[in-house]
């Protein structure tokens, strides 16, 4: 849009800005803590990153760890002597694992903490909702989601998904193993909203590509609390029953799916989404034993795991059962979480190639990212190796199929970078800074 | 009510109006955005006001009007490519046709079950957006896009996305309609619905149609929260099914309670101050919910008619 | 899977979701119809109820039976005391306001979720069943406990009925409903029943949820969903009416069950949400209750 022909206030006359001056002595402004005055970055101020983190609402059990893993990545980014010679700070907002609040929360990043970029969002409608206000106050959003709402772009130029690779590109490179290994007629179980939605829409031509078919796909609205009703529409002839039910009544669906079946069953394929944070050796859970899951990056310890991935784990303090040292019962979310210490070391590349000194360089950071095209496996990316595709903001890693066998999670298939590409959607380049 | 001279309540208006449009200078640059967010929302409160503090009928769907407005407007920019001031128009249209559609039947129940009615047809219409994903992007919900969030005058274009003039059309929505809620309640018509709530029967036998008269409150109400959806569709681009939830019909009930019912100040009021509280007690805990809820205990217990209201009711009589 | 076998289940778990419902909503409905207060945190209290009945079986080691006959007892003690702390503290100096005390409970909404979030955490933690009997029908497998939920229920209700319709407590507790002044000028202690009504509605919430929570699981937002099923419960069976309550939860129960059988679940809903709204717009008394006075 044309600049000039846009209607400015603050080009006439009296501007907000030296109106705050005057008034900048008000002591009733100067003491509500909100009104604190932030003095500009120098170069040795540290690199402020606002982290936007469900701390209450529904994703409140996501966002306990990807704080931790944050903090880790953190320390160890400092430790290494921070970003371009600066220390990083990250100031933490709770957005309710909603929409609205989400915007406000970048709004808040944006203008009073002024922070140097925003990171960390999970819930994909919490990301949706604030990607305008991120794009409005030109903020760098580094969302760690795993929507497919970044590569689809319809967000803007501003947001970026560079440490965990997209549920479309998963989905796409999970069919190939499912159709050679655990059955050609498959019946997929979803949650009727969007993250269902990819998953409805994605695996059926997937599957086709590989001689296989889906022959019934079962949503399940968002606050069910009892599953077993809708086990009868399984058709009898399911080789594979696909399910990817999330949020806090997923431990029923289990438990009812095994009491439905009992030992005579179809074959299993979940994603851990499902199970994350929830021990896989709950009361009712033995039903999965011996099913198969997707795993981002493997929550228990691998024997061929890289000395990377052993020194992420100690960092982050998950031990080799991924629950947290010293309290086994507090398991984490390691499937996803990896994607937030990825994230920052993706944003400390980019920074360091822009020679990113503060927000005035913010689309230096923007062009800089979109840049980047390949991530190498180890210390600062311990998942494995990864594109990025600068044009659709998204990165393309490996991904795990891990068998539930004695209790444990198995790794049994590393799938690889080429089976999740798919055709970009659109470009985020064409767009103005 | 008393019938002082209308000069000091249009004063009093005028006053916060100007208070307003002074304020927009010197905020700083997060406060400034926040209440241009809040002056929306209190809107939605005003709204909500309408028909709870003056008619004393308590809805517990409110959302479904807000939403309506939210929806009307952001799809027909996402789908339709309208300008803004049609899709404006789309969204207001959208809820005074719901509100006329809903009104006519949940007033035909009243009290506790009225609460009940307009929860379930609220319930219903967020299900129906659940179910229309590919339309409405569900649970999700969709952006609206930057470029189209342009009003055009001939060779000018306001930019609803720069802060300034984001803020001064929140501010005129707000002025319009908090001046037509003044009007209103001043009017004969306003001293009917106040005589409905405080004894329905009577007003009836005095020879009011007082269904009509309600119905024509709730058309009033939906609308004006639906002015608020499509304003804060357009203003800041989202639009998605969070705002029709149960929660988002029972902010503005606690919004006007805590400002006072009946009062055309306390939805502003209230809605500042639920506001402040949620960002300043976050800035300390994480457990902020806690204050909100304690603060929340404690107005009802020392402040029962509001912050508004109880101010009325000690020292300012003649409050509108 | 054929029809028949198809409704049957579908007809069971709409039964087990009746009882549950119908416990919760009892409670609801004696607040609402005895002290006329719309509890707005009556979800929370049940899940009160099942978050402890986590932590009181996790504390109780040996047979699983056992922490879950403790927390049966517990919980809901635990959950009534703090309901009377509430009413005490707070709903009665409010003087029974009907639009005070909605805003008081959304507070208390606030404050329990928050320290059910701060103290228990936001995971959903299971609970084992006391015993797990898998029964087997020809057609599928169907869980012993959940048949015992549906007689637990039947149980409880039939007590709260005896109590209500054949003690002295229920005689005042009903004088009081009727018209608390008269009820006041015969000498009885209006405002105590009041407290023990509070209570009592909540210690129902917290039963139930001990009863559904090895079939669920304890979660800080579970509260949500039993609130407003309960609302439209009490609603349509009627204020203060056992018999209504009974009647519209196993309409509602069943329905949900069943409907689902017919429609997609997100469409099924809303032609149920829509079917409820509508009796309700041309029997505002709801189904069982008398015209209101």
């Amino acid at each position: 849009m044309d600049k000039s022909k846009t209607f400015d206030l603050s080009k006439t006359g009296l501007t907000r800005r030296t109106a705050l001056k005057g008034l900048a002595a008000g002591a009733g402004l100067a003491v509500a803590p909100g009104f604190v005055r932030y003095s500009q970055a120098q170069s040795s101020a540290p690199i402020k990153i606002g982290f936007q983190s469900h701390r209450t609402g529904i994703g409140a059990a996501y966002g306990r760890w990807y704080e931790k893993t944050t903090a880790a990545a953190i320390k160890a980014i400092n430790d290494a002597g921070g970003i371009n010679g600066r220390p990083v700070e990250v100031i933490i907002e709770d957005d309710g694992t909603d929409p609205g609040r989400g915007a406000e929360v970048v709004g808040k990043f944006a203008t009073q903490h002024k922070t140097d970029i925003v990171f960390g969002t999970l819930f994909s409608h919490v990301v949706i909702g604030s990607a305008p206000a991120a794009g409005e106050a030109k903020m760098p959003y580094f969302v760690v989601s795993e929507g497919h709402h970044v590569a689809s772009t319809k967000l803007n130029r501003y947001v970026f998904q560079p440490g965990i690779t997209d549920v479309k590109s998963q989905i796409q490179a999970m069919a190939p193993w499912i159709a050679a290994n655990a059955g050609k007629k498959v019946t997929q179980i979803f949650p009727d909203f969007a993250f269902g939605y990819d998953h409805r829409d994605y695996l059926p031509p997937a599957l086709k590509a590989q001689g296989a078919e889906v022959i019934a796909q079962i949503a399940i609205p968002p606050t069910e609390s009892s599953f077993t009703k809708y086990f009868p529409q399984i058709p009898a002839e399911t080789e594979v029953i696909y399910h990817v039910m999330v949020g806090p009544a997923v431990l029923t669906f289990v438990k009812e799916l095994g009491e439905f079946y009992g030992s005579n069953r179809p074959q299993l394929f979940g994603f851990i989404d499902s199970l994350e944070a929830t021990d896989i050796n709950s009361p009712g859970l033995e039903f999965l034993d011996g099913s198969h899951f997707w795993e981002g990056s493997p929550r228990y310890a691998q024997p061929d795991d890289s000395a990377a991935q052993k020194a992420y784990r100690a960092a982050v303090g998950i031990d080799d059962n991924g629950a947290a040292v010293g309290d086994p019962k507090d398991v984490s979310t390691a499937a996803h979480m990896f994607g937030c210490w990825e994230t920052l070391y993706v944003v400390k590349k980019a920074m360091e190639d822009a020679g990113y000194k503060g927000p005035e360089d913010r689309a230096k950071l923007v062009e800089a990212t979109e840049a980047l095209t390949e991530f190498a496996e180890g210390p600062e990316h311990p998942q494995g190796p990864k594109t990025f595709n600068g044009k659709i903001h998204q990165c393309f890693g490996i991904q795990n199929i891990s068998k539930v066998e004695g209790g444990r999670l198995n790794v049994v298939h590393k799938t690889k970078i080429e089976d999740g590409l798919y055709e970009p959607e659109g470009d985020y380049t064409t767009q103005s800074l | 009510m008393k019938d002082a001279s209308p000069a000091k309540p249009y004063a009093l208006h005028l006053g916060v109006i100007a208070l307003l449009f002074a304020l927009s200078f010197v905020l700083p640059d997060y406060h400034h955005g926040l209440l241009a967010r809040i002056m929306v929302l209190a809107v939605f409160a005003m709204g909500y006001n309408m028909l709870f503090g003056y008619v004393g009928l308590l809805s517990l769907g409110h959302a479904m009007f807000f939403a309506a407005g939210l929806y009307g407007a952001g799809l027909a920019v996402i789908h339709l490519g309208w300008s803004v001031p049609t899709a404006f128009a789309s969204g207001v249209v959208c809820g005074a046709v719901l509100s006329l559609v809903i009104g006519v039947l949940a007033l035909r129940t009243s009290g506790v079950a009225f609460m009940i009615v307009t929860m379930m047809f609220a319930q219903v219409f967020y299900l129906v957006i659940l179910y229309f994903a590919s339309w409405t992007g569900g649970d999700q919900g969709m952006v609206v896009p930057q470029p189209a969030r342009v009003l055009t005058f001939g060779a000018t274009s306001l930019d609803l996305t720069n802060p300034i003039v984001r803020y001064m059309s929140a501010l005129t929505l707000f002025s319009v309609v908090l001046l037509i809620t003044l009007a209103v309640v001043r009017s004969r018509y306003g001293r009917v619905l106040v005589a409905i709530r405080e004894n329905e029967e009577r007003t009836k036998m005095l020879g009011y149609d007082t269904f009509s008269n309600k119905l024509a409150a709730v058309i009033m109400s939906g609308t004006i929260c639906a002015a608020s959806g499509a304003a804060y569709a357009l203003l800041f681009g989202y639009v998605g099914s969070s705002f029709a939830s149960v929660q988002y019909s029972i902010l503005p009930l606690l919004w006007v309670l805590l400002g006072g019912g009946a009062t055309t100040l306390g939805p502003l009021i209230g809605t500042l101050f639920m506001y402040y509280v949620v960002d300043i007690t976050s800035g300390y805990t994480s457990a902020y919910l806690l204050i909100v809820g304690i603060a929340l205990i404690l107005l009802v217990l020392f402040f029962p008619k509001g912050i508004l209201g109880t101010i009325r009711h000690r020292w300012l009589a003649w409050l509108p | 899977m054929h029809f028949g076998p198809h409704l049957l289940l579908a007809a069971l778990e709409g039964f087990v979701t009746s009882a549950v419902l119908a416990l919760t909503a009892l409670g609801l409905s004696l607040v609402f119809g005895v002290m006329r207060v719309v509890n707005v945190a009556h979800g929370e209290f049940f899940m009160l109820g099942a978050v402890l009945a986590w932590a009181i079986s996790t504390a109780i080691s040996g047979h699983p039976a056992l922490g879950f006959l403790a927390a049966l007892v517990l919980a809901p003690l635990i959950v009534g005391a703090i309901a009377l702390v509430a009413e005490r503290l707070v709903l009665r100096r409010l003087n029974y306001n009907p639009e005070a005390t909605i805003v008081a409970t959304i507070g208390m909404l606030y404050i329990i979720q928050q320290l059910a979030l701060t103290f228990y955490g936001p995971e959903a933690r299971p609970v084992e069943p006391p015993f797990s009997y898998r029964i087997l029908l020809p057609w599928f497998g169907y869980s012993g406990y959940k048949l015992s939920i549906i007689a637990a229920s039947a149980f409880l209700l039939l007590a709260t009925w005896f109590v209500l319709t054949r003690t002295k407590i229920g005689l005042v507790m009903r004088a009081t409903q009727y018209d608390s002044e008269t009820a006041q000028a015969f000498g009885i202690p209006v405002d105590r029943v009041y407290a023990g009504v509070f209570a009592l509605g909540a210690m129902l919430a917290a039963v139930a949820a001990v009863l559904i929570v090895p079939i669920s699981q304890a979660h800080y937002l579970m509260g949500q969903d039993p609130l407003l099923l309960s609302f439209i419960v009490v609603i349509i069976g009627g204020l203060g009416s056992l018999r209504g309550t009974l009647v519209a939860a196993v309409l509602i129960g069943l329905s949900d069950g069943i409907i689902s059988v017919f429609f997609s679940p997100t469409l099924a809903k809303i032609i149920a949400t829509l079917l409820v709204a509508m009796v309700l717009v041309f029997r505002p008394q709801g189904l069982f209750g008398t015209a209101s006075r």
